[in-house]
């Protein structure tokens, strides 16, 4: 099972998928979980629905597994010369920049490199410290007449990392993307587990879309579906070299799902998971979620009338950089505690679950 | 001026009007790159030369510690020259003896330095993290977030950074010191880290040596333009008048450590230095006109008149300008000022050698990619060819 | 003296494009010393050959080159960019008329919109304007190298020129050869390249002549001008015997020397401390094995800038005590 998720987390964050432009890695992720489900469904604004009929009687009540697909990007704002001027889409962290391979995806794909310009042409203000990045470039190595006399890139094309995965020891994955295509991944696992432990309630895994942008993807899949519950399964900050100062925030690499807990997460359902994960003998930690979960939840906990919401996690180190790390166990954990979970789902849980 | 006649000149020097030799006034240079398609194709590299430059770019040599380009080369030469010794600081030294060599037959020196900038491993944290220190002049603002490979086995690592979300605005905004940066090799103790790597054992970029369209793309095109462009100038089957001394050197990005010991000891007559020079040919934020480019990608080899390090001997400057032009080769001369190569160094050995540096121009040097231009380093060989075939003891003469 | 003076200061050579001043110390001292040649970088070494078993091979070096500025990119409308060769000061730049190789003269002139107009200029925000009206006709491209220029004017004891810095230094020498009727030594006088870009020249001539001792004659600065350094060199107070500078420390065994000849020859001297400048004797010191070296320095006002003062008779006590150094045995 390792390698064939080591292998299927790879394809995953290989593909490009910015925000709002999701297709490529939308057809992976049907191409992975339509085996796996009875009927897949593309929504209004692109998201994946895979829907897994229960066994129950109807009518039934249906579980949203929220993993959100696009990532972080950049755009085309302008072609200058033989450089292309970016703008962001999601949080960019201008610090890790400079010198990164991207891909440019114009009438074709092509290779960049983005370049940080010698301080001589920056402004004055931009010369010490980090260069914004406004101020940054992108390099296609194609000459100025190439690029404009074919039309072969042009302002609102989009561009994504071209960073390859890297294998660490400990089975620690680098890639980037893994925001949140680990996710993904994660409930391609569930999907694949549940297969021997048919549940009883409907499940939909969804792969939305523009969370980096705002949960719009989120917002709307939750009003179509209208569940009884969701999870959202994101990623968590990991602890690791590069956020000692961070102790507080960051969770084990290898100490499992992170569950979260505050306003955004329906109390009932926490404790729902940490039984089940007590059930399946699984480490996790527990997340401390004061305000925005940062992640779908915060949409869907109020689409429609409110749905109990609850985040599942897996740590993540050097978020948002084309270097993000995780443990793979992690992955495949947050699989198993989802279908454990699902797998325990009786007909009357609704009637059960509390606040208190 | 010189004895044999060029070859492969048109019998009147005529160059295609797009072409740029950005100092003459007729048709000055711009930042934009000239409009008509050149009447020249531009020269090719073979399947075998680009995957010589492909295995060179993608070999780490760092400064110190160049073994795995010196295997490189010494198998790349091995049967094209009379002798090869590797000196005492690592430096690789061949010579094509001229058909009737003696003690009088002038020495010309020919380098190209084989290291690269990268890093060195200088501790373990307890987290199993590494600390470590540059070597050379790395761009630091290009490490962060970046893959690395470590140690003589190639360990991958990546070199992490706190997530923005959680920095405060002005954390956002401040320089990562490379003394706060860490290589992450996936342990998470000192011990479990030892097992993998070593103190003192060096690391370097990954990317991966890709041709792009008309680009070159890969790390260390610094200097493996150079190292390439020589290793053909060695199998080039051509005789010539004088001993051709093929240096390449050690420890230039720490210092021109290298050169120094080997222009002693070869004491030649002349030298020539083949390197990667900056191209910072980019746009300015305010529009206005970029005077400092130092050099430009496409406009052929940069020959330097003037670097930090050295004023380049005006006899060899005239001579390289005047075997481009009788060819119809394109290229154009560095911008005067920063910077430096081995020629540094070689220039003052000793009672001092008449020598000038060139150059392939290359766009983000000591960052994790650089990028530059097919047709400038073909371009680059075809120069140094000629200029080796028709070399003369009078081109040196006053 | 002065007639040669006026002809090197003037004459153009910034640092590696000396050839207009060797030709013309070449042209000065013909048919003097024993042999004259011309070294792999440029450096004219004139020898004078030894006279007595117990002479000393000694090296004298004075520089020829002079700062200057490097065209590095002509624009549009043919305004010149320029790098510096050796030390210049944008202060110094502003208004200044420099020339080319071929006599070509142009202004330096100054960006009016500049980031912050109160502060000093860099470099960057310089250009040389040599009057061209169109991009057709500029006479300069890059690469061409230029000094200042300015004419030599005379204050009675006192002397005003750019490039004082160093042709004084070799007019000294000049002079020295020619009124040095016997010496026991082998004297070497180069004129050497490419001192102020790093004292390159004098490094390889030190290599290829392999004498037991150098003596550089180079200008030094003084600290007698309004709110000056603190330094007591001053113009008036006799030929400068260098102590140290920044570059090096003159050897006690030269500088005791010079300062026992100037006694006895009753020649007016000062002991100078140089905080930062250097001259070629400090590429001398660390030559091969190393050499025993030291410096006589001519005081000089406004270094690096167009207008360098010198006091005359400071200049004549140099010669002096050169010739009464080089007349006598020397045991070191």
């Amino acid at each position: 099972m390792e390698t064939l998720l080591l292998s299927h987390l790879k394809e995953l964050t290989t593909a490009p998928g910015v925000s709002g432009y999701e297709h490529h890695v939308r057809d992976l992720i049907r191409a992975a979980w339509t085996p796996l489900t009875d009927e897949p469904h593309t929504d209004r604004l692109g998201s994946l629905w895979a829907i897994k009929h229960g066994t129950g009687a109807k009518p039934r009540p249906r579980i949203m597994l929220a993993a959100h697909m696009d990532a972080i990007g950049l755009m085309v704002s302008q072609v200058e010369g033989e450089f292309l001027r970016v703008v962001p889409i999601g949080g960019i962290d201008a610090r890790v920049m400079p010198g990164q391979l991207v891909t440019v995806h114009g009438r074709e794909d092509l290779p960049g490199v983005v370049a940080e310009p010698p301080a001589f042409l920056l402004p004055k203000a931009n010369r010490e410290g980090v260069v914004p990045l406004s101020e940054l470039l992108v390099d296609t190595g194609l000459p100025a007449d190439t690029l404009r006399v074919s039309g072969l890139v042009k302002a609102g094309d989009v561009i994504s990392f071209a960073q390859s995965p890297v294998e660490l020891q400990n089975e620690l994955l680098a890639a980037k993307s893994l925001d949140n295509r680990a996710s993904v991944a994660a409930l391609t696992v569930c999907l694949e587990t549940l297969k021997s432990r048919p549940p009883v309630w409907d499940v939909i895994a969804v792969a939305t879309v523009q969370e980096e942008v705002g949960l719009q993807g989120a917002r709307a899949s939750a009003f179509a579906l209208h569940p009884d519950l969701a999870v959202a399964v994101d990623v968590t900050h990991g602890s690791g070299p590069a956020s000692k100062e961070y102790a507080d925030k960051t969770f084990p690499l290898g100490g499992g799902p992170v569950l979260g807990l505050g306003p955004n997460i329906h109390p009932g359902l926490h404790a729902a998971l940490k039984a089940a994960a007590d059930r399946a003998e699984m480490p996790y930690t527990v997340e401390p979620m004061p305000a925005h979960s940062g992640t779908d939840a915060y949409a869907i906990q109020i689409a429609r009338a409110g749905i109990p919401t609850m985040v599942v996690s897996i740590p993540l180190r050097n978020m948002h950089t084309p270097v993000e790390v995780l443990s793979l166990k992690d992955v495949a954990r947050v699989g198993r505690l989802l279908a454990e979970f699902i797998a325990g789902l009786s007909a009357d849980f609704m009637n059960t679950l509390t606040l208190d | 001026m010189a004895k044999k006649p060029v070859r492969k000149a048109a019998p009147k020097p005529r160059r295609p009007a797009a072409r740029l030799a950005p100092q003459r006034a007729k048709a000055p240079a711009r930042d934009q790159r000239p409009q008509l398609q050149p009447l020249v194709r531009p020269p090719k590299a073979t399947a075998s030369e680009m995957d010589l430059l492909r295995e060179l770019c993608n070999a780490i040599a760092v400064s110190g510690d160049e073994g795995a380009v010196r295997r490189i080369v010494l198998d790349a030469i091995r049967d094209h020259v009379d002798e090869v010794r590797v000196d005492a600081l690592g430096n690789v030294l061949a010579v094509k003896r001229s058909k009737r060599s003696s003690q009088r037959t002038p020495r010309l020196l020919v380098a190209a330095h084989m290291d690269e900038v990268g890093f060195m491993l200088t501790g373990h944290e307890s987290d199993g993290s590494l600390r470590f220190e540059l070597v050379g002049g790395v761009e630091e603002r290009t490490l962060l977030g970046k893959p690395v490979l470590v140690g003589p086995k190639r360990l991958p690592g990546v070199i992490g950074a706190a997530p923005v979300h959680l920095l405060k605005d002005d954390r956002r905004n401040a320089v990562t010191k490379v003394s706060q940066m860490r290589i992450d090799i996936g342990v998470d103790s000192a011990d479990a880290a030892k097992r993998w790597v070593k103190m003192g054992e060096r690391g370097g970029f990954t990317t991966e040596f890709a041709v792009v369209g008309p680009s070159l793309r890969g790390k260390a095109l610094d200097n493996r333009l150079g190292c390439a462009t020589l290793i053909e100038l060695l199998r080039a089957p051509a005789v010539y008048d004088f001993d051709l001394h093929a240096a390449f050197t050690v420890q230039e990005e720490v210092g021109l450590r290298g050169a120094r010991v080997v222009a002693y000891a070869v004491d030649p007559a002349c030298a020539f230095v083949l390197d990667c020079t900056p191209a910072r040919d980019l746009p300015s934020s305010d529009d206005r006109e970029n005077t400092q480019y130092n050099s430009r990608l496409g406009l052929g080899p940069a020959i330097y008149i003037s670097d930090k390090g050295m004023i380049s001997n005006d006899r060899l400057v005239r001579y390289l300008q005047q075997t481009a032009d009788a060819a119809g080769l394109p290229y154009q001369f560095r911008q005067p000022g920063g910077g430096g190569t081995d020629a540094g160094a070689i220039h003052l050995a000793r009672e001092g050698v008449p020598t000038v540096s060139v150059s392939v121009p290359g766009r983000y040097p000591h960052s994790p990619v650089m990028l530059a231009r097919t047709e400038d380093w073909r371009n680059t060989v075809k120069l140094m060819r000629l200029a080796l075939e028709n070399w003369t003891p009078q081109v040196l003469k006053r | 003296m002065k007639p040669l003076l006026k002809k090197l200061v003037e004459a153009y050579g910034p640092s590696g494009y000396e050839g207009q001043v060797r030709d013309l110390i070449r042209a000065e001292i013909r048919n003097i010393p024993d042999y004259i040649t011309m070294d792999p970088l440029g450096n004219l070494i004139a020898v004078v050959k030894k006279k007595a078993k117990s002479g000393k091979k000694v090296m004298l070096s004075a520089h020829m080159d002079e700062i200057g500025v490097m065209v590095s990119h002509i624009d549009e409308r043919s305004y010149a960019r320029f790098q510096n060769i050796g030390g210049v000061f944008p202060l110094h730049c502003v208004g200044s008329r420099v020339r080319f190789a071929d006599g070509t003269v142009g202004v330096i002139g100054v960006d009016e919109k500049r980031d912050d107009a109160t502060k000093i200029p860099a470099l960057s925000d310089l250009f040389i304007d040599v009057g061209a009206t169109s991009k057709d006709d500029c006479p300069v491209k890059v690469g061409d190298a230029a000094g200042f220029y300015r004419p030599m004017e005379e204050l009675g004891h006192r002397l005003i020129a750019k490039s004082m810095d160093d042709r004084v230094g070799a007019a000294i020498l000049i002079e020295t050869l020619r009124a040095l009727k016997s010496t026991p030594h082998e004297v070497a006088f180069v004129f050497s390249v490419q001192e102020e870009v790093g004292l390159r020249g004098a490094g390889t001539a030190a290599f290829g002549l392999d004498a037991d001792l150098g003596i550089a004659v180079d200008v030094t600065r003084t600290g007698d001008t309004p709110n000056g350094l603190k330094m007591a060199v001053e113009l008036g107070g006799g030929a400068a015997i260098k102590v140290r500078d920044s570059g090096m420390i003159a050897d006690p065994r030269i500088k005791d020397l010079l300062v026992q000849r100037a006694q006895e020859a009753r020649i007016k001297t000062q002991l100078e401390i140089l905080e930062r400048g250097s001259t070629d004797a400090a590429a001398m010191q660390i030559a091969r094995g190393g050499l025993p070296a030291g410096c006589i320095s001519i005081p000089t006002r406004y270094l690096h800038s167009p207008s360098e003062m010198v006091d005359f008779r400071d200049v004549q006590a140099c010669v002096n005590l050169l010739l009464a150094v080089l007349q006598r045995p020397i045991e070191i």
